[in-house]
């Protein structure tokens, strides 16, 4: 692996969790975003979760469209068959946790089906097929790559999310705020900050 | 019209992704407890760890392993702990009915507040002002944070003091976490003494803040018979598992702090 294909694989994570986040640029998977974000233990272990099944699932639906679907000419049934290897990529997660780490699994335990029809996960899948087609050295490399960082992105918007909720905690917020409100301004306000870093991953490398 | 292709391929699709689960809920299969899982369907639910376990699973758990014997389960009461003695065939089995009691008789006949409050008018704000408005500073203040906390109507604050009605108790131990000082606990409801006081302040000091405290004097613990009482700290103690409720330790206490739980 030559130091331009590093250099690459470097931004594309880079910008997966700063410049193109999912949650905070492309504004998919609020659901879990915003329902799970209460407490930080639990918005760690839940975005790990939507981590592990973002990569898993983007390993197993890019060579599924790249060599099935597409020679087929069969594109249209993107959405179908993504849904379809999803919800039964996460199903085999649950089942590998409950046997080989059960308290992961208990304190998990609901969260894990709610990914499933999670769009964030639906949605990396498919965005990084887009780009692979705009871009032909986008390969597999990349979009796995490419999908780790955007969990990993996940996981940063929500820890950070977790710690601003905690702080809302103590605030005296007006009457007509308070609850989700307070928590959808609060979270408008973030996605605002994070857009300081457009340009920062072009320049870096 | 070439519709069938596309129709094959996600039905292959389905059935392989049908298959690999099939595959591993068999292989990757957790041997379930079934004992516990019907166990926990006689629980209530609701989880309060009055049995002292974690939740109605927890408690399940531990009976289907023998950790634990049925009867724990206070808002379960007796027809809860008859099913599970069933389930498990371990016979008849007698519930040990808790109750929470407030340790502490010091209403406004006994003792004074310390300072006037003018603040939130609750028990864990006022404690964070010296200790709180009781002059003694190991007191019930009264605000009912505990009164709030209980969902069965068992506690009410008279005079000053909180009280909670032994026949209204579900044992969710909910007002034993609401009170800042920890003076809330189970007893077992049968009759037995308990000392309704937790100051543990030398016996001068005690009487100059409250009428009734315990003053530490070890009356109860030399004419108890039993052993069952005994002073630590300056305040006096009951085992319930020792006290047979004869009643000798509260005719002896010269500060009648001593009573008798009657059911």
């Amino acid at each position: 692996m030559d130091g331009q294909t590093i250099k690459t694989l470097v931004a594309i994570f880079l910008a997966a969790i700063l410049t193109e986040n999912y949650v905070l640029n492309k504004f998919l998977g609020i659901c879990p975003f915003l329902g799970v974000s209460k407490k930080l233990d639990t918005a760690l272990g839940m975005s790990c979760a939507v981590t592990v099944v973002m990569v898993i699932a983007t390993a197993v639906t890019w060579p599924l469209y790249t060599y099935l679907l597409v020679p087929g000419d069969l594109g249209y049934l993107q959405t179908v068959v993504f849904i379809l290897v999803i919800a039964a990529l996460v199903q085999l997660l649950e089942t590998v946790l409950r046997k080989f780490m059960p308290p992961l699994y208990n304190s998990l335990g609901i969260y894990l089906p709610l990914i499933t029809t999670n769009c964030a996960v639906l949605g990396v899948t498919m965005l990084v097929l887009e780009k692979g087609a705009a871009d032909p050295s986008f390969g597999y490399l990349q979009s796995l790559v490419n999908a780790f960082g955007s969990g990993v992105g996940f996981l940063v918007a929500m820890v950070l999310f977790a710690g601003v909720r905690e702080r809302l905690e103590e605030c005296d917020i007006p009457e007509t705020f308070r609850g989700l409100p307070i928590t959808l301004v609060a979270a408008s306000l973030v996605a605002v900050s994070f857009l300081g870093f457009g340009g920062v991953v072009d320049r870096l490398l | 019209m070439n519709f069938i292709t596309p129709i094959l391929i996600v039905g292959i699709i389905g059935l392989l992704a049908g298959v690999v689960l099939a595959v591993a809920s068999i292989l990757l299969a957790v041997p379930k407890d079934e004992t516990a899982e019907a166990l926990e369907e006689i629980l209530p639910g609701a989880n309060c760890g009055a049995c002292g376990f974690s939740g109605c699973s927890g408690y399940a758990t531990a009976m289907s392993k023998g950790e634990a014997k049925p009867g724990l389960c206070s808002p379960g009461g007796e027809e809860t702990a008859q099913k599970c003695a069933e389930l498990l065939g371990s016979g008849d089995v007698s519930v040990e009915y808790k109750t929470a009691l407030v340790h502490c008789m010091g209403s406004y006949d006994n003792t004074t507040d310390k300072m006037i409050y003018d603040g939130i008018e609750s028990c864990s704000a006022s404690t964070f002002l010296a200790g709180g408005i009781s002059s003694c500073r190991y007191g019930c203040m009264g605000m009912g944070d505990c009164v709030r906390a209980c969902e069965y109507g068992a506690v009410s604050v008279c005079n000053g003091v909180a009280r909670i009605d032994p026949q209204k108790c579900r044992g969710c131990s909910k007002c034993v976490e609401a009170c800042p000082k920890g003076l809330i606990k189970f007893v077992p409801l049968k009759r037995q003494a308990v000392v309704r006081c937790s100051n543990c302040d030398k016996g001068r000091d005690t009487m100059q803040v409250c009428k009734i405290g315990c003053i530490g004097c070890k009356k109860c613990e030399k004419t108890c018979e039993d052993g069952a009482i005994t002073v630590q700290d300056n305040l006096a103690r009951v085992d319930p598992q020792k006290c047979t409720g004869c009643g000798k330790c509260a005719e002896a206490c010269p500060r009648n702090v001593i009573t008798m739980l009657e059911i």
